[in-house]
């Protein structure tokens, strides 16, 4: 006969506002093999904790279910506890009453009710709950960081500081990332490039940083501590390794008049370039598309010029497989285009505010390349359309975002700080000018933060209109721009040179198909999702895999270099032991009753089952099994519900347990 | 709560399977943001989709299920790489043969809600609790196991020493 202890929680009032947590312990008391039921007010507490303890102890329990929260939340809490007190951790469990009952039932008896069915569900499980041991397995002390931006940059310093191996893999042919591109950064107006080329610089000659432009994550296969990762190097057709970076090969290519996307399309690029002259690695790649020898066989300027002979048309793209410990996302952002609804999107365009169509109207990153002094225009600024300097100046804030009816409902949280900049910079180019913003509120909360944007406000003389516009159309060489102040509570009409849209911030292109390879959660944005908002906010609920930067949310840099730090300090954490604790919810094979189908083999999403074979004294194969490897089981249990004799058992959710469960309804 | 309890005499009972990546933590979401749903739902978690045995469909359905609920994550985006994948086939096959042995499929829902849909849990589960609500208890498991005793009681009766009589019959289908 099974002693289970019974811990009702109140949660302070969170569960017991609903649900009567006497009554629920009074009925755990009476389901058989229950020796001891009790409720307290905070059992997480330290008090509560204890008070589990000394039941274990006291009432000689063999099986812990502490009726509480989530088990997301605190079943590591609570299987400490039973450690603790000298039980097994794996038979401890918890019964979801405050997420799954209290907090989405406000009928008292209904709840009551339900909670008392969870709890049996889960004595039940216990019951049939097995002692387990857990697995250790090596560390690859060696970290993936996907994204070169500032995120991943400072992510991967901070890793190779604590001496160990990083990886750092960019799609793009350079490093840098979306900061690169920015004139300067608020609240104190240096200069971007000068803070972020020298880190850059500090990647690319770090010993223990190994950096892979141009190249993607291709596949992941394996678990915390020992991941398997096919990176994709693209093919840039300069070989890396004999380019001296002169940059001859840019001067001399013929094809000259291609949209640069480092300047958001507004300066012009060669068809084999760098994307900006300070770019780490300063390798050029060919751009196979636009370039002339790869359309039709006649050029070959580069490869002529090239002195080291580094050009190579044959080059192709290649395949490695690389080991790592732990993976680091930070692959950043992209700005929301208004122009047109991008395909299969729910969200929807904006196509009263003409982007695309009006060549004067322009996003916040394109007035950053304007702004920049390595720009296409040299820092002075300039509207796009006839290269004039524009005297009135529209900037429209949450143009895609906060606006549930277009789809995005969330705050691109950077925007009200960086339309202030804006106005800043260009009063200070452009003297004569004046600058107006739309705006719905001024959100401002970072250090310093608020008084800069006073500073626009009050010393910059920008004219801050709160309101929204809604409607702007071309009228000669002006735009004119519609919209409304609902303080004074008059229609404004603006007739302005250049506007620029404070637009979204979205998720990066593909974030989703990344996600995927990586098993990794994220939200309907396609921004991931971190394991807890408020305790793990750098962590993933894919153990072994953190987060940095806006890949998770939209973040400025201040906050994207902290969480970079907070995610290189965990895989410092993780990389501090030579072995690692898995969880030992992992697949056993029967192999008394294996048949040795191996349909668990075609299942196995991580190939952890392999043949065994089973010889009598006399070495004569008797026959060949099943056998999984306890380090590489990822602990689905698709084999179980897969094998036709039922000779898979997945330790933790064994059919005994589970079908206990179903017999307690 | 009571009217609630007159206009439907009957409270169905909903067993939910679900992975605890998408579906559970997506039930979780629905507890933090305090959205409300039906009480008539009881949630057992599995590590994913891909280890829930239709077996265990079967015994909640005989155990006095009314309606059941397998829940994971969307394709594509399951922790395991492919186990919803294997779950999404393995129903598709074992709800042809629920159907063959008579059981109404509108019992039995299929879904995929992520950890980021709190919103379509509280859906998916309101749901399928109104319209099993609207079909009435379950009870065909209870005849078909009552018939299958029956018979083999029947098989019985040409052993020597079993008495087969209406009145036996009668006590049977009282059970």
């Amino acid at each position: 006969m099974s002693r289970i202890g019974v811990f009702v929680c109140h949660c302070g009032e969170n569960i017991s506002r609903t649900v009567d947590v006497e009554q629920v312990a009074r009925a755990a008391g009476e389901i058989p093999g229950v020796a001891y039921a009790c409720d307290y007010k905070y059992m997480c507490s330290d008090p509560g904790q204890n008070l589990l303890k000394k039941a274990v102890a006291e009432h000689k329990l063999d099986g812990v279910v502490v009726a509480a929260c989530s088990p997301r939340m605190h079943e590591k809490t609570f299987r400490k506890a039973a450690s603790a007190a000298g039980l097994n951790p794996y038979l401890c469990d918890m019964a979801n009453i405050r997420e799954h009952c209290s907090w989405v039932h406000e009928d008292k008896k209904l709840a009551t009710a339900k909670a008392a069915d969870i709890v049996k569900l889960m004595v039940e499980r216990v019951k049939k709950g097995k002692s387990l041991a857990p697995i250790t397995v090596p560390v690859t002390k060696r970290a993936l960081v996907i994204g070169g931006g500032i995120a991943g940059i400072q992510a991967a310093l901070d890793i190779a500081d604590a001496g160990h191996q990083v990886m750092l893999v960019e799609r793009e042919p350079s490093i840098g990332g979306h900061m690169a591109q920015l004139s300067e950064t608020f609240p104190t107006l240096d200069c971007s490039q000068c803070i972020m080329t020298p880190k850059m610089v500090d990647v690319a000659n770090h010993p223990n940083i190994t950096l892979h432009t141009f190249s993607e994550v291709e596949k992941v296969e394996g678990y915390i501590g020992n991941f398997q990762v096919t990176l994709k190097h693209k093919a840039r057709s300069v070989d890396e390794s004999k380019c001296t970076g002169c940059g001859i090969c840019m001067t001399k290519c013929p094809k000259k008049k291609i949209p640069n996307e480092f300047d958001q399309g507004h300066g012009m690029r060669t068809a084999i370039y760098v994307p900006f002259p300070q770019a780490v690695p300063n390798t050029p790649v060919i751009d196979r598309e636009n370039c002339t020898m790869f359309q039709s066989g006649k050029c070959g300027v580069c490869a002529k010029v090239c002195g080291p002979g580094a050009v190579d048309y044959q080059q192709e793209d290649r395949f490695s497989v690389e080991s790592v410990g732990a993976v680091v996302v930070a692959t950043g952002f992209k700005l929301y285009s208004i122009d047109r609804k991008p395909e299969g999107s729910p969200i929807q365009g904006y196509g009263e505010f003409g982007y695309g169509t009006i060549p004067d109207v322009i996003d916040g990153l394109t007035f950053e390349r304007l702004a920049s002094a390595s720009g296409p225009t040299g820092g002075k600024i300039l509207r796009p359309s006839d290269g004039k300097e524009p005297k009135q100046v529209v900037f429209i804030q949450c143009v895609g975002s906060r606006a549930r009816e277009k789809g995005i409902s969330y705050c691109s949280k950077v925007c009200c700080m960086y339309t202030a900049k804006h106005t800043m910079l260009y009063h200070h180019k452009v003297h004569d000018g004046q600058a107006y913003v739309f705006f719905m509120d001024a959100r401002t909360p970072g250090k310093g933060y608020d008084e800069f944007w006073r500073r626009a406000v009050e010393e910059e003389e920008a004219v801050y209109i709160r309101g929204m516009v809604s409607r702007m159309y071309q009228k000669g060489e002006k735009i004119v721009v519609m919209g409304s102040d609902i303080q004074v509570g008059v229609q404004v009409e603006i007739e302005a040179d250049l506007v620029v849209l404070a637009t979204a911030v979205q998720a990066q292109d593909g974030a989703d198909l990344l996600a995927q390879k990586l098993g990794i959660s994220y939200d309907k944005y396609n921004f991931y999702s971190e394991a807890h908002a408020k305790l793990k906010p750098v962590e993933c609920a894919t153990a072994g895999i953190y987060l940095a930067g806006a890949c998770q949310g939209p973040k400025d840099i201040p906050d994207t270099v902290s969480q970079a730090s907070a995610a290189a300090a965990k895989v410092m954490t993780l990389f501090s032991k030579d072995q690692l604790e898995r969880d030992p919810v992992v697949a056993k094979v029967n192999e008394k009753y294996c048949v040795g189908c191996l349909a668990c083999k075609k299942v196995c999403p991580y190939g952890a089952v392999e043949e065994k074979e089973i010889r009598d004294r006399q070495g004569n194969l008797v026959k060949v099994v099943a056998y999984v490897n306890p380090g590489v089981c990822g602990g689905c249990g698709t084999c179980q519900a897969t094998c036709p004799s039922k000779s898979v058992e997945l330790d933790g959710y064994t059919d005994e347990q589970i079908m206990a469960m179903i017999e307690s309804l | 709560m009571h009217a609630e309890a007159k206009q439907h005499d009957f409270e169905p009972k909903i067993v939910a399977f679900v992975c605890t990546w998408c579906t559970y933590a997506g039930a979780d979401l629905a507890g933090t943001s305090r959205m409300q749903y039906p009480a008539n739902v009881r949630v057992l978690k599995f590590p994913c989709t891909g280890r829930i045995d239709p077996v265990f469909i079967l015994r909640a359905f005989q155990k006095g299920a009314d309606g059941v609920l397998v829940s994971g994550c969307h394709p594509g985006d399951c922790h395991y790489m492919a186990g919803n994948f294997h779950a999404r086939r393995r129903f598709a096959a074992f709800r042809a043969l629920l159907d063959f042995v008579g059981v109404d499929l509108h019992r039995l829902q299929f879904s995929w809600v992520s950890a980021a849909e709190g919103g379509k849990w509280v859906e998916v589960v309101t749901e399928l609790t109104e319209r099993v609500r609207a079909m009435g208890p379950m009870l065909e498991f209870k005849s078909l196991e009552h018939e299958e005793q029956w018979s083999a009681f029947q098989a019985l009766a040409d052993v020597p020493g079993v008495v087969n009589t209406p009145e036996l019959k009668e006590a049977y289908d009282k059970i």
